[in-house]
């Protein structure tokens, strides 16, 4: 039996920053929003008492539980995709507030070379910079158009920081100070100082004070406990969507949350979109929500996997690489965040105090402010050092050279927990034909769905830029004094390995429909009453932490929408044919 | 508990407080060191009689493990991966056995929230997956805060306590087969040898490979070692007091710019909760 719901202006699907925001601009202009959340509902009185490494940070209590869904995962066309299997292997956030509870607060706006990344690399180094098969393309919007929209949500979050002194032009400061600067950030700044580089704190989530957004949502003063990354904020001291777009979405009156609600279709008719069906997982009734708008808010996979199962759009086919559902996915991970690590003799740090952004980093080796002439790799990112605050079971980080366990390592493991910081580079997987998101043919969910497959494979792109991101961090490492000092090793491929939610693409956005899904109001070309908003938009990754460019890209498509409503309907943007087809 | 090993446990607990006071003493003072004092002679003297007069020790029975032999196999192995020595207790000490004991027998165990459907594919390419040993801090943003050890990967039907069941059960064959005595009565050296020869995949075990067993195994024996003590390990919190860790705490507001190194007594999930 299907339980049917009377129709709303907007039915959201997720409740992180994508689906958040949009359901507190959409309630705030009195649009009527129903928010469907596959997870529990989570206030910040769950995270209260709950200071626990083993719980949080081993056994992913803040994941989705793989035992209904999960993805499976190759390099190459010609393998069979293997289920990734456990919470080890892949971290997807879940419950209130999905993935934007547990990050880490490291907020950074995308450069201006990341959004027109085609044009611009065109345009300084000529054509044929890009390598074959690299399918990077310009985003339809610039880092100008982005900015207000960056500009609000640093407001909504409180976001903690100072300018960057080679950052894009702001319209404001950051609405707060940065956090205090711990000793290894000092040392990270004064080396990087003395090498040349212009340093700065890391724009941080973790609030510097006691901060009202302009939503009138308290945010609290961040006390460094160092339960931050991979936890629920129990002072109310990180931003999230728990402490500002979901209470600002309910104060309004106009959204209802609904928990344990399991999308399984976006349900169309005509060339429209009449609303989703989903599954209340706890009785595993069907229940269809219509409405005039929706919008998909979820996590990149779960956006790419419903748009699939819902057949809309023409799927990606890498083989005619043709259509463009699925195309291009990017992200953050695995061969991405190498550097170095040093052990310092003479030195202990506090390392068991933290907060997920509290660091130290420098634009000078970002996106594309050195010259790519002569390296044989585009694009860059930041170095970091980040003082997250090290559990007990996390801390036991060795020299190399030091056996993995028994005698020696035990030694090492103790005298080292409290000396060894790590510097690395946060460079990005590039878009590439190969690298594709579709549906898998042999393994299903609960309901009997196929699951989500990624297609994914390193290149020497991936190599090349991680290798000199390496080298940088040792030569800042060995300016800080560290007496060893190893450095990361370069994975050969890619190795299924889904942690730190830096995954991306599948339903982009640009200017073109033959190569983009979403316009820049992340409206789909092909359906102009459905939105499909967050990571899963964007083409490639920039080179550092995406949230604040979701958090962006939600304020926008909220303007969208509420647009589209407010005109009557039509195309937000106008189609343009790019002159390049990749 | 063999009289041996009874013997090994009152030892090393001797060991480590002599060793606790050089540690401690005069950093923390008196109260931590009176603490572990305290805790050691409550315990009172282990007898074959068990006369168990303390709440802790009413919470560690086997409720995984059967049969004892398969316990104290495991029990050696995680000594092994992490021995006692001159700073402080090893896994035996910490409580590790009992750790993993209650993990296997929960969610963690059972892999309640891990996706095990079929087909549970055993070829080349998932013999070379299971390989693959990237540690856990070495995968994408935000994971320095995972323990460095190799992630497990899994195509298995095997649930995880029933790989450690037969895992610990084929130690002891290997180690029969080749030193003719139990796992349990083996030197060091050659326990050590057996534990590579898993570490490195040459043992062949059923569904499974034994690297996938071994990393686990790695794995467990740290977090049972470090977890907070609500889980049967961490001992009267002497893991963290070797790492000089502190457990969790409000907040370090006014902590965190400073230069020295800031020594705190340990508190637990518990003391925390209140």
């Amino acid at each position: 039996m299907v339980t049917k719901h009377d129709k709303v202006d907007v039915v959201i699907v997720g409740s992180g920053w994508a689906g958040g925001v949009m359901a507190a601009e959409l309630g705030k202009a009195g649009k009527k929003v129903v928010v469907l959340e596959r997870g529990e509902e989570r206030e910040t009185q769950d995270y209260v008492g709950v200071k626990d490494e083993l719980r949080y940070t081993n056994r992913f209590e803040m994941m989705q539980n793989l035992s209904h869904e999960t993805i499976t995962s190759r390099n190459t066309l010609d393998e069979t995709a293997l289920p990734v299997r456990t919470r080890d292997e892949m971290m997807v956030g879940t419950d209130s507030g999905g993935g934007s509870v547990h990050w880490a607060g490291a907020t950074y706006r995308w450069l201006p070379y990341d959004f027109e990344i085609r044009s611009k690399t065109i345009e300084r180094y000529g054509e044929d910079k890009i390598p074959d098969g690299m399918t990077i393309q310009d985003w339809g919007i610039t880092y100008d158009e982005m900015e207000p929209y960056f500009d609000r949500w640093e407001k909504t979050a409180g976001t903690s920081g100072e300018e960057d002194p080679l950052g894009p032009p702001r319209s404001n400061d950051y609405p707060n100070p940065p956090l205090k600067e711990s000793p290894p950030i000092k040392l990270f700044k004064e080396a990087t100082k003395n090498l040349g580089y212009h340093p700065y704190q890391v724009a941080s989530c973790n609030v510097s004070q006691r901060y009202e957004n302009p939503d009138g949502q308290v945010i609290n003063q961040c006390q460094f406990c160092a339960f931050c990354t991979q936890y629920g904020c129990d002072f109310g001291a990180k931003s999230d969507p728990i402490v500002t777009v979901i209470p600002t979405a309910q104060k309004s009156g106009n959204v209802d949350f609904r928990y344990d609600a399991y999308a399984r279709r976006v349900m169309h008719e005509n060339g429209r979109a009449t609303g989703i069906r989903y599954v209340d997982t706890r009785t595993g009734e069907e229940h269809e929500q219509p409405a005039d708008v929706v919008a998909l808010g979820a996590f990149s996979f779960a956006n790419n996997r419903l748009l699939l199962l819902s057949d809309i759009g023409e799927p990606y086919n890498p083989e005619t690489r043709t259509g463009f559902i699925g195309r291009n996915f990017n992200g953050q991970f695995n061969i991405t965040f190498l550097g170095a690590r040093g052990f310092f003799e003479k030195k202990k740090f506090n390392l068991y105090m933290g907060a997920g952004a509290l660091g130290g980093t420098m634009s000078d080796l970002a996106g594309d402010n050195f010259d790519h002439s002569d390296l044989d790799f585009l694009h860059g990112g930041g170095i970091e050092i980040r003082q997250y605050g090290d559990g007990a079971i996390a801390s036991n980080h060795v020299p190399k050279g030091t056996p993995a366990w028994g005698r020696e390592f035990k030694k090492n493991s103790i005298h080292y927990a409290n000396r060894s910081l790590q510097i690395w580079y946060t460079a990005a997987n590039m878009s590439w034909w190969h690298n594709y998101v579709d549906l898998d043919p042999t393994y299903k969910d609960d309901f009997g769905d196929p699951l989500l497959r990624i297609t994914n494979k390193y290149t020497d792109q991936d190599r090349n830029i991680a290798k000199f991101g390496i080298e940088k961090c040792k030569e800042i490492m060995e300016e800080m004094g560290a007496d060893i000092i190893d450095e990361d090793e370069i994975p050969e491929e890619f190795d299924h390995i889904y942690q730190g939610g830096h995954y991306a693409g599948g339903v982009i956005m640009g200017s073109d429909p033959d190569t983009s899904a979403v316009n820049n109001y992340l409206q789909m070309w092909d359906m102009e009453n459905l939105f499909v908003v967050g990571g899963s938009a964007f083409p490639q990754f920039g080179g550092h932490h995406p949230t604040a460019t979701i958090g962006a890209l939600a304020y926008r498509a909220a303007e969208g929408i509420e647009k589209y409503l407010n005109d009557g309907g039509g195309l937000l943007a106008q189609a343009k044919k790019e002159t390049f087809i990749t | 508990m063999t009289q041996d090993e009874e013997d090994k446990d009152t030892l090393s607990r001797r060991k480590f407080i002599k060793n606790s006071g050089l540690v401690a003493g005069g950093v923390v003072g008196g109260s931590l060191l009176g603490g572990l004092l305290t805790n050691q002679f409550t315990s009172g003297p282990k007898t074959q009689t068990k006369n168990i007069e303390d709440h802790e020790a009413l919470q560690h029975a086997r409720v995984f493990f059967n049969r004892k032999k398969d316990f104290d196999t495991l029990a050696a192995a995680t000594e092994c991966i992490l021995p006692e020595d001159d700073l402080g207790p090893g896994a035996i000490l910490l409580g590790v056995p009992y750790f993993i004991d209650k993990q296997l027998a929960g969610s963690w165990g059972t892999n309640a929230k891990e996706y095990m459907r079929d087909p549970f594919y055993q070829d080349e390419q998932v013999i070379d997956y299971e390989h693959k040993d990237t540690p856990q801090d070495k995968s994408g943003p935000n994971t320095s805060t995972k323990a460095p050890t190799p992630t497990p990967r899994y195509q298995t039907r095997l649930n995880r306590g029933e790989m450690f069941l037969q895992g610990v059960r084929q130690i002891n064959e290997v180690s029969k087969e080749k030193f003719d005595d139990p796992f349990t009565k083996l030197a060091e050296e050659d326990q050590i040898e057996i534990l590579q020869a898993f570490e490195n995949g040459e043992v062949p075990m059923t569904g499974v490979s034994s690297i996938t067993f071994f990393n686990f195994l790695l794995q467990m024996t740290l977090e049972g070692a470090y977890a907070d003590p609500v889980y049967g390990g961490n001992k009267d919190m002497m893991g963290w007091k070797m790492k000089e860790y502190p457990g969790p705490r409000m907040a370090y507001l006014d902590e965190i710019d400073k230069d020295e190194f800031i020594l705190k007594e340990p508190k637990s999930l518990r003391e925390y909760q209140g």
